[in-house]
């Protein structure tokens, strides 16, 4: 509990540091942001307006103050593409990023455990090697080719699935595909290594001199302590699966976090960008605190310091 | 004569007492020899490099060479990827767009790796507040999921610089951080060791003790680490250039090429094709070679 309170209270410098990170990425630039975000065709007037608006007549310290005080209490400014409450607009896209990563992280887990455990089992025989190939030309991909043509293949020519999103769970499989195809690659080999690892240990030698079948050594014994760290680094895995959100959302035109920062980009909503990128990185955060904390549940070895 | 003699057997004994010892040079050979997929992923490497240089004299057509009438060929001999919407030829613009992409692949990876062995070298030889700080700000760097730091770096650079320096700028700044972290504990766990306590005595300035005694072991884990950052940033590229907000129009880049040929992808999804595959093969290169490279040089780096 002690080692847990200790985390909490380290992650707030990181939540700061990002909070400072993302303001001076965004606003401290050298030139005018409403300008940057007007592009060149409005009045002098309309230039002011916003400017009061937005606050950005204040000087700098203030402005990051006013912006971290209002991110604590949940405001995030106005999305001025949109004109609405950027916490609104995350707030309704969140479910859809959510429901999807969650899914491919499902995928990832279930692909990425069995390819990594039998190419632990088998290590150095043919599928060993071709797994492993596999999971490395996984993570080889990029995101929008495996996107791409999964809508050729699977909407365009076998029409079985929804080519874009329309909230319906079956509309969600082909990006989640997409999404979990690059996780299961680092799952299966974190778990391959990592089970390598465990079986050399002595109490492995014990049970299998005990006359305990394969099967029962590797699930029963070697397993449980295998995948230690690869529940943590699946909780790590929450940073890879928001960067390829971005992109599976936009393919599949899923109304989701990712997608907000693209339309947000595009349109130089810097408001919505700054919330998008605040949201998940502070996800991020929260996953990494989750890892070290379940690491400690489920492995009591390490427990309090 | 004699004295040099001398000399020679001291070193010959030196050396049968430390045994075989594996320089850097054997093992990369020895990977060479065992591996061979990820011999094979280095020659393809340097094939691609050599043709992306040489690309105005291999390529059939100009980069921007545009025939009208020869729209969206499907592949045939005279334009082997076929042509695209503006009839361009894919192939060449393959060849070109290979310019954009191995640069934006090789050199950031090099700016980021310096920026952060000179951070990892300061956090861990001078500890302290120093430390501290920059630790921190590496978690902070290491928070942001890397594609939406690269996106907001392209939302402010984008302002001033033309697209590709652009992500040359914002590539550098991303991936430091897990170098100065691995750099600082290889400093922490060399700074007390005896040599380095020699050469602080005899007056070695702080400078070249970090630079020429402790650098040196950090290189086996920082080649590693560079080979697998070129692919993470050939792949953002072209993530970018996709989604529309990397390299722009005119210029040829694969991951562009795939952001204009998608709309065709159900009519003529060679276009496509040929820009991915190409992304794919060249990163499944790197990572080949870079995972041949951590078996070989440094067997604790730990796979994910």
């Amino acid at each position: 509990m002690k080692a847990a309170v200790k985390r909490l209270v380290s992650m707030i410098p990181v939540l700061i540091g990002v909070m400072l990170l993302t303001f001076i990425m965004l606003r401290v630039v050298p030139g005018d942001p409403v300008s940057i975000m007007l592009g060149e065709h409005y009045s002098q007037a309309k230039i002011d307006r916003l400017t009061r608006a937005m606050n950005l007549d204040k000087p700098m310290w203030e402005q990051f103050v006013s912006y971290m005080l209002g991110a604590f209490r949940g405001d995030l400014g106005v999305s001025y593409m949109m004109n609405k409450p950027v916490t609104g607009l995350i707030a309704e896209a969140f479910p859809q990023t959510f429901r999807l990563a969650l899914m491919a992280a499902a995928i990832a887990w279930a692909v990425g455990l069995i390819a990594g455990i039998t190419a632990a089992v088998k290590q150095n025989k043919l599928p060993d090697h071709l797994f492993m190939g596999f999971s490395l030309a996984g993570v080889s991909v990029p995101i929008f080719m495996s996107a791409l043509f999964l809508q050729y293949f699977f909407s365009y020519r076998l029409k079985i699935l929804p080519l874009t999103s329309d909230g319906s769970a079956a509309s969600l499989i082909l990006p989640a595909i997409a999404l979990g195809w690059n996780s299961a690659g680092s799952v299966a080999r974190m778990t391959r290594s990592s089970l390598i690892e465990t079986l050399q240990a002595d109490y492995i030698d014990t049970a299998r001199a005990k006359g305990l079948l394969r099967p029962a050594v590797i699930f029963g014994h070697a397993l449980k302590n295998a995948l230690l760290p690869v529940v943590t680094m699946m909780a790590l895995q929450i940073s890879s699966l928001m960067s390829g959100a971005v992109i599976t959302e936009s393919v599949f035109s899923v109304p989701g976090i990712g997608r907000l920062a693209t339309q947000a980009i595009q349109n130089r909503d810097m408001p919505l960008l700054q919330g998008t990128i605040l949201f998940t990185t502070i996800l991020v955060i929260l996953g990494n605190l989750a890892a070290d904390l379940l690491y400690s549940v489920i492995d009591p070895r390490i427990g309090d310091e | 004569m004699t004295e040099k003699y001398k000399k020679q057997e001291t070193r010959d004994e030196l050396l049968s007492e430390i045994g075989d010892y594996d320089g850097l040079k054997e093992k990369i050979i020895r990977m060479y020899r065992n591996n061979r997929l990820a011999a094979f992923s280095a020659a393809l490497i340097i094939l691609m490099i050599l043709l992306a240089v040489f690309a105005p004299y291999i390529a059939p057509y100009k980069e921007a060479h545009q025939d009208l009438l020869m729209r969206l060929q499907p592949p045939s001999r005279a334009h082997l990827f076929g042509t695209d919407e503006l009839g361009r030829d894919v192939f060449s613009r393959i060849l070109y767009g290979a310019r954009v992409s191995l640069v934006i692949g090789i050199f950031p990876s090099m700016i980021s790796l310096l920026i952060g062995i000179f951070f990892g070298l300061i956090a861990g030889y001078f500890g302290g507040w120093i430390d501290y700080v920059i630790m921190r700000v590496a978690d902070v760097m290491l928070s942001f999921p890397s594609l939406l730091l690269a996106m907001a770096l392209m939302y402010t650079l984008g302002r001033y610089a033309n697209s590709v320096l652009c992500i040359f700028g914002a590539l550098s700044l991303v991936g430091w951080a897990s170098v100065s972290r691995v750099v600082r504990s290889v400093t922490l766990s060399l700074k007390e060791t005896e040599y380095v306590d020699a050469a602080r005595s005899i007056g070695v300035g702080r400078p070249k003790i970090m630079l020429r005694h402790i650098l040196p072991n950090c290189i086996p884990s920082l080649i590693v680490l560079y080979t697998l950052n070129v692919p993470s940033c050939i792949l953002s590229e072209s993530t970018l250039s996709f989604l529309g907000i990397g390299v722009q129009p005119p210029a040829a880049s694969w991951g562009l090429m795939v952001n204009q040929s998608k709309q065709y992808l159900f009519t003529m999804p060679w276009l496509a094709l040929a820009p991915c595959l190409t992304i794919m093969i060249v990163v499944l290169a790197f990572n080949f070679l870079g995972d041949g490279l951590r078996d070989a040089l440094d067997p604790y780096l730990k796979k994910g």
